[in-house]
């Protein structure tokens, strides 16, 4: 008897095994999506419900249920501050069975979600952060980070800027890693092309009022004021150097990371003729239009910012080294990740390097006038491809351990 | 230090210190005679902001109209919260009050965020205030400028109704003591009632005025209304000339540390509030 329910139980572990090839090495039996950013604050029209749809959007087309992947997304507002983004990623992956995390704007949060991740050998795959460090000194095996950084923003908005004869440079930055990491990127390029700093102001993250600081950046004389901020603190910084005549006396704005929903948010008054690098705008090519025509149409007529774009793009590769490689094991994924060429509809073929950099081609905009716009979201015109060979920092630069 | 900066900031700040004074003068009316916490205030500027936006872009009408419409639309909306849910709670704690007007606060924000986004909307400047005046040591938009005198008159205004005049005397004996007033044959309860609305007006102006200068969007609210709470205690709460002249200076405290160390400019006020309120707990300018 005990013989015949022993030989029973094998068999049928067997037939189990046997009959879901994919799902034996998938933890819980879904491969769990987790998207972590801003939903509430001022960055979360960059990224925020659009990168839960973009997510979605990516399960959707990569058909995973009819690939036998039972995959999951979720999602949590991190606030922009670190221990919350820490506790969650650790809740997640530790009770709820999250097997990677997506999207994660705001530097700061990235940096302390990527020592979550790597401490328990899960994925994430960074979209909304932009520091340089991800993928330089604070690299992770476990991390690849998709959209864009802040090396590749000073390499093209302040390259082009200093090219057309701005030399002098004085910094309006974000006071955390993110405004720190574009300043002192930015700073290597002027000083690279014979440009000069001639001062810079720190401000705190979420500022309502900049007049105290474009008044600073009026008196300092520099040619160019960096704005080395991002999402509304953009926003506003544009608004009122608009109104205190920051351009009519001579002085001209570098908005070194600016995202579609912020002209949106501007509008092409005040916006016109900026200068900026993206890594995606939706109006590309007939791929990226038709895609992002969908996306609007699920986010309430929003375009999708390079961002949104990015999380689509990476959870559609992460699935498709989950399908490879069967297994949702989170050093082994990356490694797929790493190995696997990418290519997707928005950004095109590209790879993914050692240090965790996805490598694909960026964008230097004009921002329209608006004569020029046909409507609302027709906001850019391409001066410059930068390749992407050109377009990211070179592997030997940033530092990262996992490069020998 | 240079001086001609300093100048810059010190205009600067008398200019964030008119929204600060504005705003506070609003929840010191609030407090000082119904004694409600009036959390919902940052909505309520909020919601002036987009009402004006709404009025240019859905009805055509201007930034005169939208000063003009803007405070009585929103005023009357207070006037429904007070008689259908604030004056259930005056018998109760303060907490109660509070916790209500933080509860529709985040109503209100989180309606307006999930039906606009947080990026907020542009709303243009009149054509008359616009363009700069060069002051020799900065540009003063003429926007600001107008900012300035417009909130010192109706901060100047509404001390004077509330400590000059015969309603104002009626307004503050009815707080003292609302049953020996009401005996007199005044109506309490309306005169509560619009004294709400009329503060939640004055939110509503602010919001008037900031549109042109931020975004309208869901948050400007919440992010101003924490330190003009911090303005209030300072000032006394309930105090109105010390919520105008707390107001007013805490801008230029404010404006000064963004020229010497700006990273501090955030936290300035609440460092000023743990001292004042460890020396003088009862503020700057309060009485009880």
């Amino acid at each position: 008897m005990t013989f015949k329910l022993k030989t029973l139980a094998a068999a049928a572990a067997l037939a189990l095994s046997a009959a879901g090839p994919v799902q034996a090495q998938i933890s819980g039996n879904v491969v769990k999506i987790g998207v972590l950013n801003d939903q509430t604050a001022l960055y979360a029209d960059l990224g925020g419900q659009g990168s839960v749809i973009a997510a979605k959007m990516a399960v959707e087309d990569f058909k995973a249920k009819e690939k036998g992947l039972n995959v999951e997304v979720i999602f949590a507002d991190h606030q922009n501050k670190p221990d919350v983004g820490t506790q969650i990623a650790n809740k997640w992956i530790d009770s709820d069975g999250v097997d990677v995390i997506v999207d994660v704007p705001t530097s700061s949060v990235a940096l302390a979600v990527n020592e979550v991740v790597r401490g328990k050998h899960k994925v994430f795959i960074n979209s909304g952060a932009a520091s340089s460090d991800l993928t330089g000194s604070k690299c992770s095996p476990n991390t690849v980070h998709w959209t864009y950084d802040t090396w590749m923003l000073a390499n093209g908005t302040g390259k082009a800027i200093v090219q057309t004869g701005g030399k002098t440079w004085f910094f309006i930055t974000a006071d955390y890693a993110f405004g720190h990491a574009l300043e002192r990127d930015t700073t290597e390029v002027v000083k690279k092309m014979g440009g000069s700093v001639l001062g810079g102001v720190k401000v705190p993250l979420q500022t309502q009022d900049f007049s105290s600081f474009l008044l600073q950046a009026q008196s300092s004389k520099a040619q160019i004021i960096g704005l080395a901020n991002a999402g509304g603190d953009t926003i506003n910084s544009i608004k009122q150097a608009a109104e205190f005549g920051i351009t009519k006396g001579g002085q001209n704005l570098a908005g070194l990371l600016v995202f579609l929903s912020d002209i949106h948010g501007i509008g092409l008054d005040k916006a016109q003729g900026l200068i900026l690098t993206e890594t995606f705008y939706w109006d590309l090519n007939d791929q990226t239009r038709a895609w992002s025509k969908r996306f609007a149409a699920a986010n309430g007529g929003k375009y999708p910012t390079m961002v949104q774009a990015g999380v689509y793009a990476g959870v559609l590769h992460y699935l498709k080294a989950v399908a490879a490689i069967k297994s949702d094991d989170g050093d082994k994924v990356v490694a797929e990740m790493k190995k696997l060429p990418t290519d997707d509809p928005l950004f095109g073929k590209g790879t993914i390097r050692e240090d965790g950099r996805k490598i694909h081609n960026a964008y230097l905009f004009e921002v329209k006038k608006p004569s020029e716009s046909k409507g609302p979201y027709d906001y850019y015109k391409l001066r410059a491809t930068i390749p992407a060979a050109e377009a990211f920092r070179p592997l030997k630069d940033g530092g990262c351990s996992l490069v020998k | 230090m240079n001086t001609q900066a300093l100048f810059g900031q010190l205009l600067i700040g008398l200019i964030n210190g008119s929204f600060y004074a504005l705003l506070s003068l609003g929840l010191a009316v609030i407090f000082g005679l119904l004694n409600i916490i009036n959390f919902t205030h940052g909505a309520q500027y909020m919601i002036g902001a987009f009402v004006a936006y709404f009025l240019l872009n859905k009805a055509g009408l201007g930034y005169w109209w939208a000063l003009v419409i803007t405070p009585f639309a929103v005023g009357a909306l207070g006037v429904i919260i007070e008689r259908t849910m604030l004056s259930r709670l005056y018998k109760l704690d303060h907490l109660y009050g509070l916790l209500l007007t933080f509860g529709l606060a985040l109503i209100f924000e989180g309606a307006f965020h999930h039906e606009f986004g947080s990026a907020g909307l542009p709303y243009s400047m009149p054509e008359s205030l616009q363009g700069v005046q060069n002051l020799g040591f900065m540009y003063l938009p003429n926007y600001r400028a107008w900012v300035i005198v417009a909130s010192l008159a109706i901060c100047i205004t509404t001390w004077f109704v509330i400590e000059r005049t015969k309603l104002g005397a009626y307004l503050r004996a009815a707080t003292e003591n609302p049953s020996l007033v009401q005996a007199f044959g005044v109506n309490v309860p309306r005169m509560i009632t619009l004294t709400y609305g009329a503060g939640v007006g004055l939110a509503a102006l602010a919001g008037v005025f900031a549109a042109p200068i931020y975004q309208v969007s869901p948050l400007m609210g919440s992010s101003l209304i924490i330190v003009v709470f911090a303005v209030v205690v300072i000032g006394g709460m309930g105090s109105i000339m010390g919520s105008i002249l707390t107001g007013f200076g805490l801008g230029i405290i404010e404006g000064l540390t963004k020229y010497f160390y700006p990273q501090a400019s955030s936290t300035v006020i609440f460092v000023i509030m743990a001292i004042v309120l460890m020396i003088r707990p009862q503020g700057l300018f309060g009485q009880r």
